[in-house]
């Protein structure tokens, strides 16, 4: 079973983020991390490698910066990496980031693609599914649980507030996994060592820029929100801030 | 012929969910301002008693799609129902609830029309008289107004669950045109099964009075003592957000946003929480939120009505001592 995993590398949760001069985007000097839920993604595509043989390719399409989530995913086992290398990718939006990622495989042949559910920074949860459609492969989103089947796989979707669907499904298709789905292992230093030695599949923005087509939508102004409330902002001490918020759930909130 | 918002909405056996009145409520909010006629649709074998529910909320017409096989969603049967239909509408914007089922489908129905889809849309914002979409960024960090470009064509925007206020008064009843939608057989290639819960759930937290949550703050497992310590103190029930339940720190029933349970508590008290759009859906309803986080640009401030940037490993043991002293004074 040979599977594409799409990973994209996002600020670090804590990360300070400010915003560029133009603000149309965030300055870039910040922390980066995997997005969450494309760890478990690449989790899910390692252990079903184990269970049915087959190859892990994982992408990335950023600045070269990103190539940091493909070093990390090659330790962790991964056989091969393709990096869409070039800065324009950092803030392309969901549609023309699936379009390059889709013209980047053309050559390829994978049985399924695992993307996370959605990334921390767009939040737009599409690239997986926009994906499908370009391939015109079926989709399935917010999957927990994947079982392989004769004519395909099983999957398990999350629904909302605790229910759960089983679907059967064909390969090749397209999941977007959620997190939790499984639990993440680390590198092995052997790992490390060998991910040096693994091919990593350079693309540049020339090669696909034609089929990423215009951007049909575009952030005209990036902003802090306006605050919804009125928060009182306790100050001082450990001591003192315990002291004046038991007062407030005694006086305010009427708790105790 | 003014232009079409076209409102899609979402039913369960029959009956039409909350988040559709939500989008119904801003699209007439958006049709006040832009003269727009207001319509809507909803997909089904049989849709009847949820399609007259949703002809009494303000809408001009409501369109019955239906056939045998859209007697179970699958997203193959929606864009095939859809696509064809929408193209012969020409709607010039088209709203649905950012829901799980929406964001299965409604990125490969926008593909599948060459347009585009703004998701998870929290308001709207005008310049000059072309209405902007305003949406969360960065887990809320920040916020985005996003434009449509002069060839998308129709506009598809999804909205956030809560981000509107859906209205509730019946309306004269509009008409119900029923369409009959014709899917190739072979265009459903996804076999679902039953919808089910995995358990039943034994905790339920939307009768909580006060709740303590913990989130990816309180670091290891062994420092839920210090949150759990405070929930005794207080009498509150204990939560999380999705990463300690993931974890399995605490079982998945305690877990509180979009994929967990909803409350609405006289008191929530979220520790170490940084406040996701994901969790935050499942709490605003909270009568006082108390924020101990010691990231002053969490997005839980955003919402919170008692902050507190501080360590909470220090404050948290504090203030149940605190609490301990006002109860044992009263």
């Amino acid at each position: 079973m040979n599977i594409l995993v799409c990973l994209k590398q996002v600020p670090k949760k804590d990360a300070r983020l400010a915003l560029n001069e133009a603000g149309t985007w965030i300055r870039e000097d910040v922390p980066y991390e995997v997005n969450e839920p494309d760890a478990y993604a690449l989790e899910e595509a390692l252990r079903q490698k184990e269970k049915h043989g087959g190859q892990v390719t994982v992408l990335t399409a950023g600045p070269p910066r990103a190539q940091q989530v493909l070093r990390e995913a090659l330790a962790k086992g991964a056989d091969r990496a393709i990096h869409l290398q070039d800065d324009a990718f950092a803030a392309a939006g969901p549609l023309r980031t699936a379009r390059a990622i889709a013209a980047a495989i053309t050559d390829e042949r994978f049985d399924m693609v695992f993307t996370g559910l959605q990334s921390d920074d767009f939040g737009s949860a599409q690239v997986g599914v926009l994906l499908a459609e370009l391939l015109g492969w079926p989709s399935a989103t917010i999957i927990i649980g994947i079982e392989k089947t004769e004519s395909g796989v099983r999957v398990k979707r999350e629904l909302e507030a605790g229910q759960f669907q089983l679907l059967d499904m064909p390969m090749p298709c397209v999941l977007t996994i959620q997190s939790g789905i499984n639990k993440l292992r680390y590198a092995t230093l052997m790992g490390i060592k060998q991910a040096k030695n693994k091919p990593v599949r350079q693309v540049t923005l020339l090669e696909v820029e034609s089929s990423a087509g215009e951007p049909l939508q575009q952030i005209a102004r990036l902003y802090v929100p306006m605050k919804q409330k009125q928060t009182e902002i306790v100050t001082g001490t450990p001591a003192e801030i315990a002291r004046k918020l038991a007062e407030l759930l005694r006086d305010r909130v009427r708790v105790i | 012929m003014p232009e079409t918002i076209l409102v899609i909405g979402e039913q369960q056996a029959g009956r039409l969910s909350r988040v559709t009145l939500e989008t119904v409520a801003a699209a007439r909010s958006l049709a006040a301002r832009t003269g727009w006629a207001v319509e809507a649709a909803l997909l089904g074998d049989h849709v009847g008693p949820a399609a007259q529910e949703l002809a009494q909320t303000g809408v001009a017409t409501v369109y019955a799609l239906q056939s045998p096989q859209l007697i179970a969603y699958t997203a193959d049967a929606y864009i095939a129902a859809l696509r064809p239909w929408i193209t012969a509408k020409q709607p010039k914007l088209i709203l649905l609830p950012h829901t799980y089922q929406v964001r299965d489908f409604a990125p490969r129905l926008a593909l599948a029309l060459e347009t585009t889809l703004i998701a998870d849309v929290t308001g709207f914002v005008y310049d000059g008289e072309r209405p902007l979409f305003t949406r969360q960024m960065f887990q809320g960090k920040f916020a985005a107004d996003v434009a449509f470009s002069d060839a998308a064509r129709p506009w598809i925007v999804t909205l956030q669950n809560g981000a509107f206020r859906a209205d509730t008064e019946n309306l004269a009843p509009a008409l119900v045109e029923t369409v009959s939608a014709e899917i190739p057989d072979d265009a459903i290639r996804i076999h679902p099964h039953e919808v089910f819960r995995e358990a039943k759930q034994a905790v339920d937290l939307s009768q909580s009075e006060v709740i303590v949550a913990v989130g990816r703050g309180i670091k290891e497992q062994k420092n839920l003592e210090i949150a759990e310590k405070l929930a005794a103190a207080l009498g509150a029930d204990i939560a999380a957000s999705r990463p300690i339940c993931d974890a399995g720190w605490l079982p998945l029933e305690r877990q509180i946003g979009s994929s967990g349970q909803s409350v609405s508590p006289k008191l929530y008290l979220a520790l170490g929480i940084s406040g996701a759009i994901q969790h935050i859906v499942g709490m605003k309803g909270a009568r006082a939120i108390l924020a101990i986080n010691k990231d002053a640009e969490a997005p839980i401030f955003e919402i919170a009505d008692i902050g507190a940037v501080a360590d909470l490993f220090e404050v948290v043991p504090a203030l149940t001592e605190e609490i301990q002293k006002l109860r044992a004074g009263a």
